[in-house]
């Protein structure tokens, strides 16, 4: 079963001037996760501004769990959680008092919110700052509390708007864990993201969108076939060249290519830090010492170059 | 039923807030208690008034009337504090009456007022204002004070809402409340404005509601009330119009411009 549809959603914006969705459909099966995937002003927030009833479509439809978004708002409002990219709570007050508003709010009575924000805090191992107020709290603990405080009545569709942009390598890290726990516990999660390493690791079906339009849709698998997947690198000395690239080619598969001027091997490569290692042993035998060695991931401007053929450009949208 | 309860929890936050941070509180209080001190003891002297008990029997209800105006700016900068921080959509996602986080709002900036304006009568008994017109009537006259006070937070909930940036809320709520306050009645005579300027100050109402508490606090010198017109002869009524005005019209319309709202 679908359990968010939308249909040809167009939303202008400044009386037509700025289109930000330019006819956008996807779906989410059930219990799946779906990343859509563009850079800055390609669209995403204004698909998840729609898709959680904060903002009515110029013209498309759309469903969240059967629920009309624009005939029921008020149904769907009941179903879903919504963790955007700013931390969307109060920050005067602490995380425990904040997720036991936000329970109240939810209807729960005061024992029930109570249980719940200690349940919350707990699995998003904020229990020791609980009663800290959110200004002390670092990024990734304030997004931690922000995806708790959607999570409040289980929502059976989760809607998340860029959860890791701003976070340090270890917030991520952390954010990632705990959107996977959730995944899980077979929550139905559109997830929006600039990070190929994002979306790739943590959903089931992509979108790339680009000025509002699906530019692409398929596996990460599917879609780094498409765009090129990892490349090895190594950078060596002129004199160990032949031997390296008949080493990197090898290990490839393919045929590695040289730049001459930088004296660098580079070729695509499908187990990662395997063939790194691989390459780096058979080196070490040979006794070629590397200068510089790395696996390139494809990035989001990989995508876009290899999808549109421009790269994805940052656009100011002015309102 | 759910919506009120909605609300107060929204009120509730507020008082959190406050609980959290009481410096907000101290200052709040502070301000008014400043403004007294200084018309009290800079203009005093200077103002001849006829009054007996002197200027500041005059002044304290011009004082009051001005600080529960500027509920207005502390509705629109903390509302607009609220939907920089991307609050204002997650209370928007949440299955809770639309109109619950500004009714909230506004039910919390009055209980603020009552705070406020005790501490402020006390500052005022202590350099010299005493009502003569018994328990029950000053009691109205602080009633009628926070109805205004509320009335104006609408206001201020619209400012909050069509402003772009927090920034310029605490601007544009200054240039509503000070003309207002200060071209009425509340700290000097009318009759020394030019002729044009009077009839704004008579009809203005803040004018209206300062002459209105006066009455209740048992004046008779309405301090420039002098044309006959309309508004200086019956402060009270005009001053129930006006309220009654405001929330007519920036009630509906803030609750419309809520609804919309997306940042």
């Amino acid at each position: 079963m679908k359990t968010v549809i939308a249909e040809n959603l167009v939303k202008t914006y400044n009386k037509g001037k700025v289109k930000a969705l330019d006819g956008l459909s996807l779906d989410v099966e059930e219990g799946t996760v779906l990343s859509v995937l563009g850079p800055n002003g390609a669209g995403k927030t204004t698909t998840v501004r729609i898709l959680a009833t904060l903002l009515s479509p110029d013209s498309g439809r759309a469903s969240v769990g059967g629920i009309d978004v624009i005939a029921h708002p008020e149904k769907v409002r009941e179903v879903i959680g919504l963790s955007g990219q700013y931390a969307a709570v109060d920050e005067t007050l602490t995380g425990w008092d904040n997720l036991v508003m936000f329970g109240r709010l939810y209807h729960l009575n005061k024992n029930a919110a109570v249980k719940r924000a200690d349940e919350l805090l707990e699995q998003f191992s904020l229990t020791e700052s609980a009663k800290r107020p959110i200004k002390t709290y670092s990024g990734g603990m304030r997004r931690r509390l922000d995806l708790a405080a959607s999570l409040i009545v289980k929502p059976k569709v989760l809607f998340l708007d860029e959860p890791t942009t701003g976070l340090d390598p270890r917030g991520r890290q952390e954010m990632w864990g705990v959107i996977e726990d959730l995944v899980k516990g077979g929550v139905t999660l559109l997830l929006t993201t600039q990070y190929l390493e994002e979306a790739d690791q943590l959903a089931d079906d992509i979108i790339v969108i680009d000025h509002g339009k699906v530019i692409a849709h398929g596996t990460s698998d599917a879609l780094k076939k498409e765009v090129g997947g990892e490349r090895l690198e190594v950078v060596v000395e002129q004199s160990s060249i032949p031997k390296t690239l008949e080493i990197v080619s090898r290990v490839s598969g393919n045929q590695a290519t040289l730049d001459e001027g930088l004296r660098r091997i580079s070729a695509p490569v499908s187990t990662g830090s395997m063939a790194l290692m691989e390459v780096l042993r058979s080196m070490d035998s040979e006794g070629i010492h590397a200068l510089d060695v790395g696996l390139k991931r494809p990035s989001l401007d990989d995508v876009f170059m290899s999808l549109t053929g421009h790269a994805a450009e940052v656009e100011e949208v002015t309102k | 039923m759910n919506a009120i309860k909605d609300s107060l929890i929204i009120t509730k936050r507020q008082l959190l807030q406050l609980a959290r941070v009481p410096e907000v509180l101290i200052f709040s209080t502070i301000q008014p208690v400043m403004f007294v001190l200084l018309f009290r003891y800079v203009f005093g002297g200077s103002i001849e008034t006829g009054q007996p008990g002197g200027y500041v029997q005059l002044l304290m209800p011009g004082i009051f009337v001005q600080t529960v105006a500027f509920t207005l700016a502390a509705t629109a900068s903390g509302l607009a504090e609220d939907m920089k921080k991307g609050l204002i959509d997650r209370f928007r996602s949440l299955p809770i009456s639309r109109s619950a986080l500004i009714v909230g709002r506004t039910l919390g900036d009055s209980l603020l007022n009552i705070v406020v304006l005790a501490v402020m009568g006390m500052a005022g008994y202590l350099v010299g204002w005493r009502p003569t017109s018994g328990l029950l009537k000053v009691a109205l006259a602080f009633l009628f004070l926070l109805f205004f006070g509320y009335a104006l937070s609408w206001v201020g909930i619209y400012i909050g809402l069509s402003a772009r940036d927090a920034r310029v809320v605490q601007n544009v709520s200054f240039l509503v409340t000070f003309p207002l306050t200060f071209l009425s009645n509340a700290f000097a005579p009318t009759t020394g404005m030019p002729r044009p300027l009077q009839y704004v100050a008579e009809w203005n109402p803040v004018s209206t509601m300062v002459a209105a508490c006066r009455q209740l606090f048992g004046l008779e010198n309405q301090f420039g009330a002098t044309a006959g017109s309309f508004p200086s002869e019956n402060p009270l009524t005009m001053s129930f119009i006006y309220m009654g005005l405001i929330m007519v019209v920036f009630v509906p319309l803030s609750v419309k411009k809520y609804k919309n709202a997306s940042n």
